[in-house]
């Protein structure tokens, strides 16, 4: 491997990681005043403008306590939970393409930290180690309510991941590929000379089931049932505290920013320009009269800010479908995966696969 | 009689929750703007606003005093005997015969009056026993105290110059 791209490689882990992190206070923040603002409250307004650093203020708070460990967890597995449950998504975050490639010199940069063929399998298997900290975490707390919190995200788990998987092969079917890239090049083309050829737009019961799938994939509400505050106090987290219970945090918003991602790459176009954004590059071609390299920097820039808007749609879709649906039971939950979604993904894959075939 | 099951039919359009689902998130999706460009918002900021409560709230008591700046209580020990929650405690005395301009009106005083905030329970019995209207509950809520013993107000924090509720 040459210098140039061991430090490329590297500034692109450093910038998904330092984006992904750090966009946490802000969605945190977000989450707190948007959900005061849906209920006519009007959320934290002390510290900082608009309240924007009570974020800080909270992270001081968990860096000062005291590093609590319970007597009979088993230390291995409870210090392990919170360190897979950030890992995990992190990782994932690998293979999700932010943008075509750059022109540096000689040199181009593809715009996703590992181009690998088998990306979406990648993405998948991280996606299902999310899991394993919550079991890891209520299991090794000793706690009746952890445990009840893991039996429940695992039993979760198991109904949606087919679901998830069935819609993900719809669209593997359409693409005939695994790699992100050729996916997005895919999508870049238009169906009726106006409509976007987006996954959504090709494979709308897919992408709905897919849509429904990462809720719970991300335990987030109305899938929730893992930490289920009102019946099992905090589920799976509920022996952490200090900077343990915020890396669990941090790791739901790291899984819902990863999972915004995925879903944009394979349903909405990913980095794909949104509609305007052509007008806005040739505009900007014209005024610098940039060259063929520079035309591609700027294309690249336009891509990144599309990918950004669009996870950053998804993002607001989870804070605002959290604070308008209540939790769902455990057994509306097992009728929901197994009887409506898991057998509506499966006939999507069939007509799909049957229209692939016989279209092309 | 046991479990009483109620079906209901329900349309395609229901069981398929999604078109609930829309109406729901507009709902929210309409609070969001109000909240984020109207500013609209039910929240009372609490230290520097304040609810107007009604002039029948029942909160610190506190024991009325005369032109004297004399207590009005004479030691009879009816909120004593009458307070539900046993938290009034008094032990009554022989007022000072020079010094007392009400004569035979306050021939007793309090030597001393505890109340146990922490044991009383805001009913409001004793300010309705007591017949020299010397007890009574005022419209002050905040009642936080930094130690246990702080909670039990004697005859000095309770005697204040109040009109009327306070």
């Amino acid at each position: 491997m040459e210098m140039f791209d061991l430090i490329a490689v590297m500034a692109k882990i450093l910038f998904v990681i330092a984006i992904s992190l750090g966009v946490i206070p802000f969605l945190v923040w977000f989450e707190r005043r948007g959900s005061a603002w849906m209920q006519g409250r009007v959320g934290p307004n002390r510290i900082g403008p608009f309240g924007l650093l009570q974020t800080t203020a909270d992270v001081i708070k968990f860096v000062c306590k005291e590093d609590f460990v319970p007597k009979n967890a088993n230390k291995f597995f409870y210090h392990m939970a919170p360190t897979v449950a950030l890992v995990a998504p992190l990782c994932a975050m690998a293979v999700i393409p932010f943008g075509s490639y750059l022109v540096l010199g000689d040199h181009t940069v593809n715009l996703q930290i590992a181009n690998m063929n088998t990306g979406v399998i990648f993405i998948l298997a991280f996606a299902g180690l999310e899991v394993y900290p919550i079991i890891l975490a209520g299991w090794a707390s000793n706690n009746k309510y952890s445990v009840l919190g893991a039996l429940r995200g695992s039993a979760q788990i198991v109904s949606y991941e087919i679901a998830m998987g069935l819609a993900l092969l719809s669209m593997l079917v359409v693409y005939g590929s695994f790699n992100p890239h050729e996916m997005v090049a895919w999508q870049n083309e238009t169906i009726f000379g106006f409509l976007p050829r987006w996954g959504a737009f090709v494979n709308p019961i897919g992408a709905l089931v897919f849509w429904i799938a990462i809720f719970a994939e991300t335990n987030r509400l109305p899938f929730d049932l893992p930490e289920g505050e009102s019946e099992i106090v905090a589920g799976y987290h509920l022996e952490y505290g200090g900077m343990k219970f915020a890396a669990f945090f941090m790791a739901e918003y790291v899984a819902m920013i990863m999972a915004s991602g995925l879903i944009s790459t394979i349903y909405f176009g990913g980095y794909g320009f949104l509609p305007g954004m052509q007008t806005i590059l040739n505009l900007a071609t014209e005024y610098f009269s940039l060259g063929v390299a520079g035309v591609q920097n700027v294309k690249a820039l336009l891509e990144f800010t599309s990918f950004f808007s669009k996870v950053s749609f998804f993002m607001f879709v989870f804070v605002w479908v959290r604070w308008t649906l209540p939790r769902f039971r455990f057994d509306q939950l097992m009728d929901l995966g197994w009887k409506i979604l898991f057998p509506l993904s499966l006939i999507n894959l069939i007509l799909v696969t049957l229209g692939v075939y016989f279209l092309n | 009689m046991g479990t009483v099951n109620i079906s209901r039919k329900y349309t395609a359009t229901q069981k398929t929750y999604l078109w609930a689902i829309f109406i729901g998130m507009k709902i929210t999706f309409k609070r969001l703007l109000q909240g984020f460009f109207l500013r609209k918002n039910n929240t009372i900021q609490y230290p520097e606003e304040r609810r107007d409560y009604s002039q029948r709230f029942r909160g610190m008591h506190f024991i009325s005093v005369d032109k004297n700046k004399t207590e009005n209580c004479t030691a009879c020990y009816l909120c004593q005997t009458v307070c539900p929650a046993e938290c009034i405690h008094i032990i009554a005395d022989e007022r000072d015969e020079d010094n007392n301009p009400d004569g035979v009106k306050k021939e007793k005083r309090p030597l001393s009056f505890d109340i146990d905030a922490l044991r009383c329970c805001f009913c409001g019995f004793c300010e309705e026993a007591c017949p020299k209207d010397a007890i009574k509950l005022s419209r002050n809520y905040e009642l936080a105290v930094t130690t246990r013993d702080d909670a039990i107000y004697d005859l000095d924090f309770l005697k204040r110059d109040v009109k009327g509720r306070g």
